[in-house]
């Protein structure tokens, strides 16, 4: 008995308190629910009270209570208790080296798969019907992707929390519809100049609130970008108000072949082709992927340079900063700049693809999906960002396809409706347990000897 | 040496003069002026809420003083007056360093990572302000390399080249104090700014780190202010003493001038019998110490 007891121990499990706990329990159970729901009165048809004994039904649902106790108390709390032990305890070296080797395994099999992605669609449900998961799941989450990608630039390296991100998503989107329609400029030389605005726009931002810190910089920030939408809204003359701006170009293959279907260079015309959109979504999936790409590309090479370091180390501690001669107005200036930069690409690539752009794009829910994806996939981390974008952006695409929802609640039930209310329970979720995102360690930019993962708990966030 | 020839006076790196600092209705620094000799190692004392790290602030830019001119003197034999300066720039351009008395590293970065932001300008330089380094093009390389070069020998002399490419915030406590010294060293200062270095060391920490502060002035030339209450290494090390009380000099001197000095004397007496008692029992053995050497 003795040893069975050790045993148990050993396995973390303790039976024998387990069933002590539960028999209390049901007996503290039987003795509320005893009067509470074993007895009941009843008037009988002279309108006299009677007392009918259900003492049964309690005793039964006591049963239940202290089952369910013993449940507890033997294989829930120990294995909540153990978990609370091991993440208590910072994740040793060997740990955070395999689970680095993990996602940069990741990393090189994910990539493989976006490019492969829309041909494998196409041969397994056809053209025509590839259009929903390439256009829908495919662009639609590699343009959050890019999104997190830039502001987590901002807010993931340099630790500048921007709440008003989509004013630079807007500035990008506006500058591509306008000047391409009243200038007839095309994409490709757009793109850049779209680019550029945003960044003017994020430096004319940054001059004057970057003085501020954490709380103070999120509200000017997040004023900005209602800011930029309540002009567009209302200045009719520039922005078309919130009729928005329609017909806008789509994007060309670099002038060669075009996608719209007048057009005698014709995509689909030219190949003889079946006259399908579905050419057109797949050319814009790898013009979004390069974009993402180039993002993460240039993200990779800024932090190996001094000015990802600064922001860096701006990140954890501005005053150590300013002592060792990095001018912390500009180093956060760039960032503000780069991130605005990268947000300006993903807009005007936004406005090609719909071809309609309105101020209803640009409210301050995107800024905070941006942000969420940002502090969901772990501040800095490029993959992390990645898998946040893909779990935020196509879990909501996904709760459209659960049709047959509506033979359990009916055909009025539409699952999309839950979606802020799923999305609210899986950030308390993931606070609750990965408080510090999917990927919270660091990698260093440089090492002397070896290349060491930092342990997410060393690494500050950032105080504005 | 005498009174007349005195190093902080014909050749001072640094030279503080009529420094007032003011907050509200308080007077933190009172008509204060000092010199730092070049190659000094100058000790700045005092009862707690003198005001010696204010002094600190105003000299490295983290204040701007009320009244007062602070001219400094790098090798090139340039003058800044730091009265004027922003904080970066005084460290960029009039080559002041200093570390926190409360330690500010960058924890989450490595070792090898704290120094190389300290070579922030001269890298931001060789990386064509970012433009040239993100397309690849330039020396930025070389230059990179040469920043880890140099980081690789301040990591040899505090001792911590083993631990190059672990988390700065993973150190025990003194690693850290001398982690700090390094990373300011790497910003190539004329003059080293250090509040409170042996603040929590133990005493082996502590002769320690006068061998390490004797060494940065004989192998780089670089003059040191340090604020410290750890007489050991005040006596033990500093060529020129600087007491503060209540924001006012009272006395300035080399050590043994300022030992003697009935003013010095009262400060700390004025402080807590206990203190006095144990501040005088030091300064007996140090400079008895001295004296039996010499």
């Amino acid at each position: 008995m003795n040893s069975a007891v050790k045993t148990n121990e050993r396995a973390g499990i303790d039976f024998g308190r387990a069933l002590k706990d539960g028999v209390i329990v049901g007996i503290i159970a039987f003795a509320l629910l005893g009067p509470l729901v074993g007895l009941k009165t009843e008037q009988n048809m002279s309108n006299e009270l009677i007392v009918q004994n259900r003492l049964g039904l309690a005793a039964i649902l006591s049963v239940i209570v202290g089952v369910g106790r013993f449940l507890l108390s033997a294989f829930i709390y120990p294995r909540i208790a153990a978990r609370g032990n091991r993440s208590k305890a910072a994740a040793t070296l060997a740990e955070l080296e395999a689970r680095a080797k993990l996602t940069q395994g990741l990393s090189i099999v994910g990539l493989i798969f976006l490019f492969v992605y829309p041909l494998l669609i196409i041969s397994l449900f056809g053209v025509q019907g590839s259009i929903k998961w390439v256009d829908n799941y495919g662009v639609q989450i590699l343009i959050y992707v890019m999104l997190g990608w830039g502001l987590n630039i901002v807010i993931g390296l340099a630790g500048l929390l921007d709440l008003g991100y989509v004013a630079f998503y807007a500035v990008g989107a506006y500058s591509y519809s306008l000047l391409a329609i009243n200038f007839h400029l095309s994409f490709w030389v757009l793109l850049p100049i779209a680019g550029m605005l945003a960044a003017f726009w994020g430096i004319i931002l940054g001059f004057p609130v970057l003085r501020l810190r954490g709380d103070y910089l999120a509200i000017v920030t997040l004023a900005f970008g209602e800011i930029i939408r309540l002009v567009l809204i209302n200045w009719k003359a520039f922005s078309g108000g919130s009729a928005g701006i329609s017909s806008i170009p789509k994007v060309t293959m670099f002038g060669i072949y075009s996608f719209d279907v007048s057009a005698p260079n014709n995509f689909a015309k030219a190949f003889h082709l079946a006259a399908s959109s579905a050419y057109y979504k797949v050319f814009l999936y790898y013009i979004i992927l390069m974009l993402a790409l180039l993002t993460a590309f240039i993200t990779l090479r800024l932090r190996r340079l001094p000015i990802g370091r600064a922001w860096e180390a701006l990140r954890e501690d501005e005053v150590a900063c300013r002592s060792l001669g990095i001018n912390t107005t500009n180093t956060k200036l760039t960032a503000f700049a780069i991130g605005a930069m990268f947000g300006g690409f993903a807009g005007s690539f936004f406005a090609a693809r719909q071809g309609f752009v309105s101020p209803e794009s640009f409210v301050f829910m995107e800024s905070a999906v941006i942000v969420a994806i940002v502090v969901l996939g772990g501040m800095g981390s490029m993959i992390g960002v990645a898998l946040a974008a893909v779990a935020m952006i196509g879990g909501t695409e996904l709760l459209r396809e659960l049709d047959f929802l509506k033979a359990v609640f009916g055909n009025d039930f539409n699952p999309d409706q839950y979606r802020m209310l799923i999305f609210g329970l899986a950030m308390v979720g993931i606070m609750v347990w990965k408080p510090r995102g999917f990927v919270s360690a660091r990698q260093p930019t440089a090492f002397l000897f070896k290349r060491k993962t930092v342990s997410g708990d060393l690494v500050k966030e950032g105080h504005g | 040496m005498t009174t007349s020839l005195r190093n902080w006076d014909s050749d001072p790196v640094l030279a503080v003069e009529h420094l007032t600092m003011r907050f509200g209705g308080l007077v933190a620094v009172n008509d204060l002026s000092f010199s730092v000799g070049r190659g000094d190692i100058t000790a700045l004392i005092g009862p707690n809420g003198a005001g010696k790290t204010t002094v600190f602030n105003c000299i490295t830019g983290f204040y701007k003083p009320t009244t007062g001119m602070m001219s400094m003197r790098p090798r090139d034999g340039s003058l800044h007056l730091l009265e004027r300066m922003p904080d970066f720039v005084v460290a960029r351009k009039a080559k002041v360093a200093r570390t926190f008395q409360n330690i500010r590293l960058f924890s989450g970065m490595t070792l090898l990572e704290n120094l190389l932001v300290a070579q922030h300008n001269p890298l931001m330089i060789a990386s064509g302000m970012t433009f040239l380094g993100v397309l690849g093009i330039g020396g930025y390389k070389t230059k990179e390399r040469e920043a880890i070069e140099r980081a690789r020998y301040w990591l040899d002399k505090i001792g911590l080249i083993g631990r190059a490419d672990d988390p700065a915030g993973d150190l025990p406590y003194g690693a850290q104090r001398r982690l700090e010294i390094a990373r300011a060293m790497c910003t190539g200062p004329d003059l080293l700014c250090l509040d409170e270095p042996a603040a929590g060391l133990n005493p082996r920490e502590s002769a320690e780190l006068n061998a390490l502060l004797l060494s940065i002035r004989k192998d780089d030339g670089t003059s040191i202010l340090l604020i410290e209450h750890d007489m050991s290494v005040v006596m033990g090390i500093s060529d020129h003493v600087v007491v503060l009380e209540y924001g006012t000099k009272i006395a300035d001197g080399t050590p043994t001038e300022t030992r003697n000095d009935p003013r010095v004397i009262a400060a700390y007496l004025g402080v807590d019998d206990e203190e006095v008692e144990e501040i005088e029992q030091e300064l007996d053995v140090v400079t008895g110490s001295e004296e039996g050497r010499a």
